[in-house]
């Protein structure tokens, strides 16, 4: 228990309680503990105590082989595994210098926008639940449940995929799959317009949002922010953009940026977001190329010895991976910059001064995974 | 058995053996097909036949209870029947007078207590429906057979049964009693609702008094619950809530002041009579009935005032703050489990049926009839129709809105509602002397 100071008889103020927001509470989105001061409804200290989920997976990727390890960073954020799967796997490719085919690109970057949708339902559903309307995160679950089934369809799971490989991508895709991500699409695209009259535009929900949990655009980039959270505050930085990977450059998307950095604001870039992605597949599922879908690979793969970073944009920001390799089967040393982890660092001080309900709406804003903040 | 046992290596052959094959599917890649996309039910569910046939079955539930309460008519007449019988009765026995009238109250009580035990059950099955098809889902399917009507009996039962936890630091006599101090007040409320045509169980002079009065003393069993619980986010629940409750008893009262003024009784069988009659009668047509809602600008407004506070004093999202889940867990009620959290239950879908019973009969007429020639359905009929339709307005709220903030919600009332049932009062007035 944290010792308050005693308050003094002179000025009229009311006892401190310590509060535990979690790790057992209903929003706090896994296992995060925030040891929360509050005086009255104010909050005077917040404390975020995370590691409750750590299992270690830098380490385990030491004593694992290449191809193993991809496994292990499905489980990193487990609302976007392909976008795991996609860093580290060209991290892997930069340290083999080797380069995915054409096709294998394509399926990559529809994979990952595919992800993106389903994990920006999580935020748009529990979101909403975090502010007290429920109906929001039952329709945003339907939908996240089609993307699942076309995950379904190419992997054979549903959350942790492990269909990007090094080289490439596990598995072709069929007419099928391309129809059936058409027809996925067509009846996703209203469902945005749904949304915003049901939830984004809701008096109510903009009142509890709108200047809440400000983050100005220097505050981002002090604390590292990446994604919708930065981007939120101003700057338009978005690694499609500014290092594009598996050919993002041919692909026609705007980079969602807002002013304010408001909650309301990092969770409409979301919702916007979700539209490029749209945009996205549409121009992959038109412009699919043929060919192979696994560069030639060794069975075992040895890098030379070396170091290599590889980052995309995830769903939650930027996420890199770093490898270094002694020419051996394992990598020597393997590091992954979680963004869940630099947004979650930005806690503890916009969380001062403001209320305990607001407190809710700007952690669920910021759309945290404990698994990747832990590791 | 002793014998794989015995032999390690056999019995791991064994298990391999029984495990099935693991299967390398290689394209083409197809959609499982229990895993249909319903696409056009999601999109447009009312272009399903499923859907035109529920209308038709709703239809018929409808007119089978009109068929009923046609069938049944006046309550009063059966009601002063039976009342007569059990005089007589009573009286071959050399019963006093006095016996009589308190088996007779007796007799009001337990129906009374029959209708806020039942309606709570069949309201939250209601309202499980109700959510499950805004948020296109089934709810429950199927617990008694027909749509899962049993569900909410089960689960009250279930409620029952469960282990009674008492946290080890509560105040545990406090903690005890404050389901019942929750229960108590929104059951004796009840009392002076008049049903329909003199059908009320105590028709009393300062009905609308006494049950405001009641239904205040609710915030003391939330408020001790919050205390008695030794839960921080239960304590803070209970403020909250009394803060919330006390707040929005003020413009709930002061909404009705203009009725109240207009009917000239506190007394709800004279409110409902006040509304009797159709505007334009004189001419020989009816326009509209002469509900106080329909009164030009000042009906509306207190209404409107009514509604909100009314849903606000219930606890009902969009301004259930002392129970939010997201920020107190459940609120006030965390540590309360079996039959006193189902109390506490009660106590709220209680509260929520008198609020709209309470509309109806201030706002909506009561029992009468919205058009002359739909006089023939009898008054207890029209009256609970309109709860009904209230008590929906109340649920559709609820799984539409998100959650407003507390501070909001007190700045909504003190610099808003407020002053606004004020100026209504003032406009009643000007209405009065015009």
């Amino acid at each position: 228990m944290n010792t308050a100071p005693a308050p003094s008889r002179s000025e009229l103020k009311t006892d401190q309680l310590f509060v535990n927001l979690g790790p057992q509470h209903p929003s706090t989105h896994g296992v995060l503990r925030v040891g929360l001061t509050i005086e009255g409804e104010i909050i005077v200290k917040a404390e975020p105590d995370i590691g409750y989920l750590h299992r270690g997976i830098e380490k385990l990727c030491e004593t694992r082989s290449y191809g193993q390890c991809i496994v292990l960073s499905d489980r990193l954020d487990y609302c976007s595994a392909m976008t795991n799967n996609l860093a580290f796997c060209l991290a892997a490719e930069k340290l083999l210098g080797v380069h995915a085919p054409q096709r294998a690109d394509a399926l990559r970057v529809a994979m990952c926008e595919l992800q993106r949708i389903a994990s920006h339902l999580i935020l748009l559903g529990t979101y909403g639940i975090d502010i007290g309307a429920f109906t929001p995160f039952l329709y945003a679950f339907r939908e996240r449940e089609m993307v699942m089934d076309l995950f379904e369809m190419v992997s054979g799971a549903r959350l942790t995929y492990n269909y990007i490989r090094i080289g490439g991508v596990r598995a072709d895709v069929d007419a099928q799959w391309v129809a059936r991500t058409r027809e996925f699409l067509e009846y996703f695209k209203p469902r945005l317009d749904e949304y915003d009259t049901l939830l984004s535009y809701n008096p109510i929900f903009i009142d509890r949002t709108r200047g809440v949990g400000v983050i100005s655009a220097e505050k981002a980039a002090d604390y590292g922010l990446s994604g919708p959270n930065l981007r939120a505050s101003g700057p338009a930085y978005d690694a499609r953009r500014a290092e594009p990977h598996c050919g993002y450059e041919k692909y026609p998307f705007d980079v969602i940026t807002a002013e304010s950095g408001d909650c309301w604001d990092r969770y409409h870039c979301r919702v916007r977001e979700m539209r490029q992605s749209v945009r996205i597949l549409e121009a992959v599922l038109d412009g699919l190329p043929g060919g192979e879908i696994l560069a030639k690979v060794p069975k075992i793969v040895k890098p030379a010895p070396g170091e290599s970073y590889a980052h995309v944009e995830g769903a939650r920001g930027d996420l890199g991976v770093y490898l270094v390799s002694d020419g051996g089967p394992n990598p020597f040393r393997a590091h992954v910059r979680a963004p869940s982890f630099l947004n979650l660092s930005i806690l503890q001080e916009i969380f001062l001064g403001q209320r305990m309900a607001d407190a809710i709406a700007i952690l669920g804003s910021l759309d945290i995974v404990l698994g990747e903040v832990d590791r | 058995m002793s014998e794989t046992e015995k032999t390690p290596s056999s019995s791991a052959a064994k298990s391999a053996a029984l495990l099935p094959e693991p299967v390398f599917t290689e394209g083409p890649w197809v959609l499982l097909p229990h895993r249909a996309w319903p696409t056009e039910m999601w999109a447009s569910p009312w272009k399903l036949p499923r859907y035109r046939r529920g209308a038709m079955m709703l239809a018929g539930l409808l007119l089978l209870g009109t068929g009923a309460a046609l069938l049944i008519g006046e309550i009063a007449p059966w009601a002063d029947m039976l009342h007569a019988r059990l005089m007589l009765a009573m009286a071959t026995f050399g019963l006093p007078p006095p016996a009589v009238m308190c088996v007779w109250g007796a007799l009001q009580i337990a129906l009374l207590i029959g209708i806020f035990i039942l309606a709570p059950v069949v309201i939250v099955w209601w309202e499980r429906k109700i959510s499950a098809h805004i948020q296109s889902r089934f709810g429950p399917m199927r617990t008694g057979g027909f749509h899962g009507w049993l569900q909410t009996a089960a689960d009250g039962l279930k409620l029952l049964l469960k282990e009674n936890i008492t946290p080890q630091h509560a105040d545990s006599w406090v903690h005890r009693l404050a389901p019942a101090v929750a229960l108590v007040p929104a059951l004796v409320a009840f009392a002076p609702v008049s049903f329909g045509q003199e059908l009320s169980a105590a028709d009393i002079d300062i009905g609308t008094l006494y049950i405001f009065a009641m239904t205040g003393v609710s915030v003391l069993g939330i408020m001790m619950a919050g205390w008695a619980s030794a839960n921080k986010y239960s304590l803070l629940g209970g403020l909250r809530s009394a803060a919330q409750l006390v707040s929005y008893e003020l413009p709930r009262t002061f909404a009705v002041v203009p009725v109240l003024m207009f009917a000239g009784s506190l007394n709800l069988s004279q409110i409902v009579a006040a509304q009797q009659g159709y505007w334009g009668e004189g001419y020989g047509f009816a326009l509209l009935p002469r509900w106080f809602i329909f009164y030009p600008v000042v009906g509306q407004l207190s209404f409107i005032i009514f509604l909100i506070a009314s849903i606000a004093e219930t606890n009902r999202t969009p301004f259930d703050i002392p129970e939010a889940e997201s920020e107190l867990v459940s609120g006030f009620h965390t540590e309360y489990s079996g039959i006193k959290f189902s109390l506490f239950f009660m106590a709220e879908y209680g509260a929520m049926l008198l609020s709209c019973l309470l509309m109806a009969s201030f706002f909506l007429g009561g029992g009468s009839a919205p058009l002359p020639f739909l006089r023939f359905i009898p008054s207890w009929a029209w009256f609970l129709s309109k709860a009904v339709v209230l008590v929906f307005c109340f649920l559709w709220f609820r799984w539409t809105f998100p959650r407003m903030r507390v501070d909001r919600l007190m700045d909504f009332c003190w610099k808003f509602l407020l002053p606004w049932s004020f100026a209504n009062i003032a406009f009643a007035g000007l209405y009065l002397l015009l």
